[in-house]
């Protein structure tokens, strides 16, 4: 049952990644990486990483994959030069693709690492988890490569919004140069001789 | 049961299939991503197969930061993108010339 359940799998992801890689519209291509995704996901909990199998899915389906969508529909590309020399090089990128194949396979075939070779693991006793266990090693061991992670993250937030801001022509305040300036700046004092109007003078004596 | 070699075969078999990705796409930057990102995909299957084998957790540590920075290069590569576009009015990696490299 699992192992004919692994085999489907298996059939759509590399399915996927063909579309992925033929299919000539970007938006079928973000839309068959997401079933790629999806699939590995369910594939990772074939091994047991559960927790890793979800975070594939909102990490990579929910935020990198409709951020791709995203940048696929705003951009108004020209799709014919892009498919230029599709045909000329697909029978190389099918040799390659073999060949690579090939290789791996010799290397990682059955007769290296199959099931009487690396035998398979015992299932884990009831009440393991694997987030708990996870999160064991990665705020104990791996703290510091955690925290360095983290700056990776903060680094990319701030390196693409820089690059993607546009500078725009509108009002806004510059708190530096509102800090920088002073009282000569803004306020004139003028002196004035107090003058007074004859007439004005004159009528107001009268009428008292 | 399924044995290792499946797991990294299907490995073998993802990776193969984006490195023709990036011989098959070379004009359109958009895919290329994708095939880098498939390619990264492949990569995590080994290691979650082999840590699931041989019983250590690192692999699965290993996974994690791989996807954190895959998710930073995804983002800045995207953002690049469409400076790029906004720039040249096109993501045809033939008419990145600017570079005379």
């Amino acid at each position: 049952m699992e192992q004919v359940l692994f085999y489907c799998f298996s059939l759509v992801l590399i399915f996927a990644a063909t579309m992925v890689v033929t299919v000539r519209n970007p938006v079928r291509a973000a839309l068959f990486l997401v079933l790629a995704f999806f699939t590995s996901a369910a594939i990772w909990l074939f091994l047991e990483a559960e927790f890793l199998a979800i975070t594939l899915v909102l990490v990579y389906v929910g935020a990198v994959m409709v951020l791709f969508l995203f940048v696929v529909m705003m951009l108004d590309i020209n799709l014919t030069p892009l498919q230029e020399g599709f045909t000329k090089y697909l029978p190389l990128g099918i040799l390659v693709a073999i060949l690579i194949t090939i290789e791996m396979v010799a290397v990682l075939g059955a007769s290296h690492f199959g099931l009487d070779v690396v035998a398979a693991p015992l299932p884990h006793a009831e009440g393991y988890s694997n987030t708990k266990e996870l999160g064991r090693l990665l705020y104990t061991v791996y703290v510091y490569p955690f925290e360095i992670a983290s700056v990776i993250l903060t680094v990319a937030i701030v390196a693409a919004i820089t690059l993607t801001l546009r500078k725009q022509k509108r009002k806004t305040q510059n708190p530096a140069e509102q800090v920088k300036v002073r009282r000569e700046d803004r306020v004139r004092l003028v002196k004035m001789e107090a003058v007074k109007k004859h007439d004005e003078v004159n009528t107001d004596e009268e009428s008292s | 049961m399924i044995a290792l070699s499946d797991y990294l075969i299907l490995g073998a078999l993802l990776f193969s299939l984006s490195v023709a990705g990036i011989f098959i796409n070379r004009k359109n930057i958009i895919i290329l991503l994708m095939c880098i990102e498939l390619m990264l995909l492949a990569v995590n299957l080994n290691f979650i197969a082999f840590s699931h084998f041989s019983g250590d957790m690192a692999g699965q540590v290993f996974v994690f930061f791989i996807l954190t920075v895959a998710a930073a290069e995804a983002a800045i590569g995207l953002a690049i993108l469409v400076v790029l576009f906004r720039n040249l009015n096109t993501i045809n990696v033939a008419d990145l010339d600017e570079l005379k490299g």
